[in-house]
């Protein structure tokens, strides 16, 4: 819910020059949201190995705003699902996400946390950790390089910093009629159960045939 | 190492009565094992390890096979003379017989001491339903422990005399043994950019149909 804005851009950086700063409520709230994006000190698999070296010195994680990673989930603004989510695993990694205090940001970060990956047709894989979780950011890639993690983390940023703070395309956190609450699945006989949020997934529509 | 037939021989020497064979590998590897039966096979265990010529002290990997069972063709030749003088007509006929199923247990054994090996020792179960199950050689390699755990999770044998048989990698309400020949997958599996085979039946099983028609895969 942008105003219209009465000043351009240019008088802006020109009125910045002579040190007036002119901002929005907006713009400032999602300025610091988006450069202090603390992950969830969490790996699943080999995924994990590239994100702890994007974390390190050669790629350093620490320009994006994002080095702190935090042990605790209630301290963490952003899971990033790095490998692969075994069915055994799911339950731990919807509960790390409910336990995650919003505003909280979801990165499946390569091939299996996006879709099974080459484990798809395995009886014992997760086929998509955004069949339980909303993600905000897919990072394809077996596994995905520090490089394309950091993309991916500065599109977050892109997108935290466009969103707007009131009416209906506001976040989750500052909204009433959503839920923070996502439910976990349990162990049944022969699969999860259930298999899916359906208020989170749904069957994909098909590309169309040519 | 001795030749597995002249271990097999020392076997049937030193444990008359028990069920020990050699299983032919008629493959390229020519890695033939060693079939023990069910009521001797920890005490051969025990001997295959204390054995000084042996010594196999080293179970390094525990493994599972099902196999389903099947139907066999025995096809006999049956020649019948003919009463007028001819040549006698050769038929042949053929008999099915149903082989049961088993499910089978496979050690790889190694000699640390010696430094020789593997020797593959082998062990069937009566049936895959209600009789599935094998004497443990945990207490015998102290390393078959996970990998009996694995088999019984994933193929169903139970080990008895196991000392911890708990599933492993599926959690413990699960009831399948996905490693089974006959194991049925759940439907998850709704979804893939561009599906093949099987895959179409299942992509369109998970889908609503479209108005009228068939539904889209």
């Amino acid at each position: 819910m942008n105003p219209m804005p009465t000043i351009t851009d240019e008088e802006r950086s020109e009125l910045r020059r002579h040190g007036i700063l002119l901002t929005s409520v907006e713009e400032l709230y999602n300025w610091g949201r988006s450069h202090s994006v603390w992950p969830l000190q969490f790996g699943l698999a080999c995924c994990a190995i590239e994100m702890i070296a994007a974390s390190m010195a050669r790629f350093d994680i620490a320009r994006f705003g994002s080095e702190v990673f935090r042990p605790s989930p209630r301290q963490a603004d952003l899971l990033i699902v790095s490998g692969t989510v075994t069915k055994k695993m799911a339950p731990q990694v919807v509960r790390l996400w409910n336990q995650m205090a919003e505003p909280k940001y979801c990165i499946a970060m390569g091939a299996c946390a996006i879709s099974g990956g080459p484990f798809k047709r395995g009886y014992n894989v997760l086929k998509g950790i955004d069949r339980f979780v909303p993600v905000d950011i897919y990072i394809p890639g077996c596994p995905p390089r520090p490089e394309a993690l950091l993309h991916g983390l500065m599109e977050l940023q892109k997108k935290i910093s466009g969103q707007s703070i009131s009416g209906p395309e506001a976040p989750r956190h500052l909204r009433h009629d959503t839920s923070c609450e996502y439910p976990v699945p349990e162990f049944g006989d022969h699969d999860l159960v259930p298999p899916k949020n359906p208020e989170v997934w749904k069957v994909p529509e098909s590309p169309p045939k040519d | 190492m001795e030749p597995l037939e002249q271990i097999c021989s020392r076997l049937l020497a030193r444990f008359p009565g028990a069920e020990v064979s050699v299983l032919p590998n008629p493959g390229p590897a020519a890695q033939h094992s060693l079939l023990v039966g069910r009521a001797s096979v920890r005490e051969i265990a025990e001997f295959l390890r204390d054995d000084p010529l042996l010594r196999l002290d080293y179970c390094s990997n525990a493994t599972g096979v099902d196999w389903p069972e099947k139907v066999i063709v025995d096809v006999t030749k049956v020649t019948t003379p003919d009463p007028a003088g001819g040549p006698p007509k050769v038929s042949e006929v053929k008999t099915e017989r149903l082989q049961p199923g088993y499910l089978e247990v496979v050690y790889h054994l190694y000699s640390m001491e010696l430094r020789h090996g593997p020797v593959v020792l082998r062990t069937r179960t009566v049936n895959r339903t209600d009789q599935a199950s094998v004497p443990s050689l945990t207490p015998v390699w102290r390393s078959a422990e996970f990998q009996e755990r694995e088999i019984f999770d994933l193929f169903g044998v139970v080990f008895e005399g196991h000392p911890d048989l708990r599933r492993i990698l599926m959690w413990d309400g699960f009831k399948d043994h996905p490693m089974r020949r006959d194991y049925v997958e759940p439907e998850d599996y709704e979804w893939e950019p561009t599906p093949h085979g099987d895959l179409v039946e299942k992509a369109k099983r998970a889908r609503p149909p479209v108005k009228g028609g068939e539904p889209v895969a």
